[in-house]
């Protein structure tokens, strides 16, 4: 019987198989084969799923389902605002300007507008706003310091180191601890009123405040009605010299009206009319001054 | 000679095509297995930083990314004799290296042992026409060269200049540059039958390849299976293959002769189906396994089964001796190497400095084979395996593929040929038109 045995196995491919296989390796296809297609597939998916108009909304619930579950979380979750550093109407007023409706998630709390919103108020010089542990939304104030009575046109108020508006009080007598200063355009020379304040403490009991003059100079206020008039240049040395003057010769004691120290080389003295009617008196000299 | 010129020229240009994009072919046409490296290139080599060549002796320019063996089919002396089933081969071949390699490749670069290389040594002397030695003159001296008649049907597969003579002082390797009067060149040429050229072409061109280069295998396996020294002080190196057993022989690192015998591996193989009277395919395996050259006493005793498939008891539980097998392997493995022997006598080997022989190829892996060549060769014979190179897979460093790691070597630092310098000017068929039409515009 003859055996019947399989052809010797032939490994070589057909030409045809060869061509295949050596356009499959071609660069160009090969990478159009691994990531061309695939990404075809993918955005033809997509593009399938996404043309209905109810599995996209779907989608879109879906997402946002999904992300408020995350926010609404008890450990994102603010529940109480707490002011630090700011007195009983300042907090009254950040509370009210804040339109917070507690309790409230934290991604929903955008931190630098709120600080912005409370930095906006006059009495509040910095603040500080973050969420501290225990869903607690902390704003640190820092207020601002009220160190001048400002007196003008429309009302008083109160004036901080830096000349800006804190307050309104309604009268000068609310704050009668503080210095005053009246004027258009008071409130943008703060820093020179204080300095010539400082310089004004010698007499600080006779001191009524200080006038700024036509938006340029400075007058000091006395009481009976004394009034020194300040250079725009220098204002403190002359008030200086004023004083060492009053000291030596005791010139504010007297029956002055005026001291103006406008022009440095030639001050000058107004005297009441009393005093000056004495003075010619003494001098002997008539109503003309002959 | 001139279409034989612009052939290797093309093939030239198609080799510096394949290094520009990098990747190329090495294709090992022999009669017991086809072997395809794909070799990719990136960069020149480097030298290490202590400017020794370091363990790869220099071969860092290409790195081998798919390496494939198929059992020849229509290959027979090294010589194409079945097309259609050598070209399968080949597609077997590549396809694997490809598929290992992940590139497709374009170019190839093959070789094969059979087609009855001839060498010839030419020289030729001209008087240089000025003083300094141009790359124009070289090409001069190169054409002045005797070319002898060869015979019809063959064709010219290398043609190297292997030696420079500048008036009195010999042995220059470049004289470009040189001062002297007259310059003389030693070219070794290389003939082999056009038909097995062109079927290795033709069946690479129906595997829509290119053919980048193609080289003799015996050339190949000196350059890969000899280490520097042996090729510069002079050794021959012996590419037992399958069908045909090459010989080359390198002197001052160019091949100086090369030549073919037309018996190798598979007529061992051949006697022990005959002596035996087993198949092919079981002798192959008998003599891989058990087989050898010198017999001792231990073999007598050392049973081999030989089987069979008959059904037949008795026939399929023969036996014979391990001494029975290197009895039969013996003559066969002794008359090759006495045909070797004469070949390098013929060739004057016994003239050279240094009588190195090398041993490579697959046959060369018979146990004791050494031994039997000392006895015919002479006393200075070593076994050779390739060159290591980058990323050549362990099944592929065997002395099976010294021709393929050599043709690596070759694609990546080939040996200048006489094609790759220009046609000199006054050599040119061009320049006879033009003198005409100059003739013509300069009378009319």
């Amino acid at each position: 019987m003859q055996q019947v045995r399989p052809a010797p196995h032939d490994p070589a491919p057909t030409r045809f198989q060869f061509r295949v296989q050596r356009w499959l390796l071609t660069p160009g296809i090969r990478f159009l084969l691994r990531a061309g297609i695939p990404a075809l597939v993918v955005f033809m998916a997509t593009s399938i799923f996404l043309a209905s108009e109810t599995r996209r909304t779907a989608v879109v619930d879906r997402i946002s389902a999904l992300r408020a579950s995350i926010e609404e979380r008890p450990e994102f979750m603010v529940n109480l605002m707490a002011i630090d550093g700011a007195g009983e109407g300042v907090a009254e007023d950040i509370r009210e300007i804040l339109p917070l409706d507690f309790p409230l998630s934290s991604f929903d709390l955008e931190l630098a507008d709120i600080r912005e919103l409370v930095e906006g108020l006059d009495p509040v010089k910095s603040a500080t706003v973050r969420i501290r542990p225990g869903g607690i939304l902390q704003v640190d104030v820092t207020e601002r310091v009220p160190v001048l009575v400002w007196r003008h046109r429309d009302g008083v108020a109160l004036l901080d180191a830096s000349g800006v508006h804190v307050d309104v009080v309604p009268s000068r007598a609310a704050r009668p601890d503080l210095p005053l200063i009246a004027g258009q355009g008071a409130d943008t020379h703060v820093a020179e009123a204080m300095d010539i304040l400082a310089v004004a403490e010698e007499v600080s009991d006779r001191v009524r405040g200080l006038v700024r003059m036509g938006e340029r100079r400075w007058d000091v206020l006395l009481d009976r009605g004394q009034r020194i008039l300040l250079p725009e240049e220098g204002p403190v040395q002359a008030l200086e010299r004023v004083i060492a003057l009053s000291e030596a010769q005791d010139l504010l004691e007297r029956d002055v009206e005026a001291v103006d120290m406008r022009l440095a080389a030639r001050p000058t003295l107004r005297m009441s009319d009393d005093a000056q009617k004495n003075w010619w008196r003494i001098r002997h000299l008539d109503e003309n001054g002959q | 000679m001139t279409d034989l010129y612009q052939s290797q020229r093309a093939m030239r240009q198609m080799r510096r095509l394949a290094m520009q994009r990098g990747v190329v072919a090495i294709l090992d046409v022999g009669s017991s297995k086809i072997a395809c490296l794909v070799l990719r290139f990136d960069g020149t080599g480097r030298l290490s930083e202590d400017n020794s060549i370091g363990s790869l002796a220099g071969q860092t320019g290409f790195r081998v990314v798919g390496a494939a063996t198929t059992r020849s089919r229509g290959v027979q002396f090294g010589e194409i004799n079945a097309m259609q089933e050598t070209e399968r081969a080949i597609r077997t071949a590549l396809q694997a290296a490809q598929k290992m390699a992940e590139i497709r490749v374009d170019h190839v670069i093959a070789c094969f042992s059979g087609a009855g290389p001839r060498s010839y040594g030419l020289d030729a002397r001209v008087e240089l026409e000025g003083q300094v030695v141009t790359e124009n003159e070289i090409a001069r001296v190169l054409a002045a060269c005797e070319v002898p008649d060869y015979g019809a049907g063959r064709e010219v597969l290398h043609a190297q200049p292997v030696n420079f003579a500048l008036d009195h002082r010999s042995g220059l390797a470049d004289p470009r540059g040189q001062l002297g009067q007259e310059l003389a060149v030693d070219l070794h040429m290389l003939t082999v039958d056009a038909t097995a050229v062109q079927n290795l072409a033709h069946c690479i061109k129906r595997c829509d390849l290119e053919l980048a280069g193609i080289a003799s295998s015996s050339y190949m396996s000196g350059v890969s299976a000899l280490v520097e020294d042996e090729q510069e002080l002079g050794a021959a190196c012996i590419d037992m293959g399958g069908g045909a057993t090459g010989l080359s022989i390198f002197m001052k690192k160019h091949m100086i002769y090369a030549d073919t015998v037309r018996m190798g591996g598979d007529h061992v193989t051949g006697d022990i189906s005959m002596g035996l009277g087993v198949p092919m395919a079981k002798a192959e395996w008998i003599k891989t396994m058990h087989g050898g050259v010198h017999a001792t006493g231990m073999d007598d005793r050392e049973m081999i089964e030989i089987g069979g498939d008959t059904g037949d008891w008795e026939h399929d539980r023969r036996t014979v001796s391990r001494a029975e097998l290197i009895g039969i392997m013996r003559p066969r493995v002794e008359e090759i190497l006495e045909e070797v022997r004469s070949r390098l006598d013929a060739a004057g080997f016994d003239h050279l400095p240094s009588q190195q022989i090398v041993l490579t190829g697959g046959a060369s892996q018979i146990p004791g084979l050494d031994g039997l060549a000392s006895r015919i060769l002479g006393q200075q014979v070593r076994l050779g395996r390739p060159l290591r190179v980058h990323g050549l897979p362990q099944a592929a460093t065997g002395p099976g593929f010294a021709g393929a790691v050599g043709l690596s070597l070759f694609a990546a630092h080939p040996q200048d040929e006489w094609w790759d310098f220009e046609i000199p000017v006054d050599r040119y068929p061009a320049r006879s038109l033009k003198r005409a039409v100059r003739w013509f515009k300069d009378n009319w």
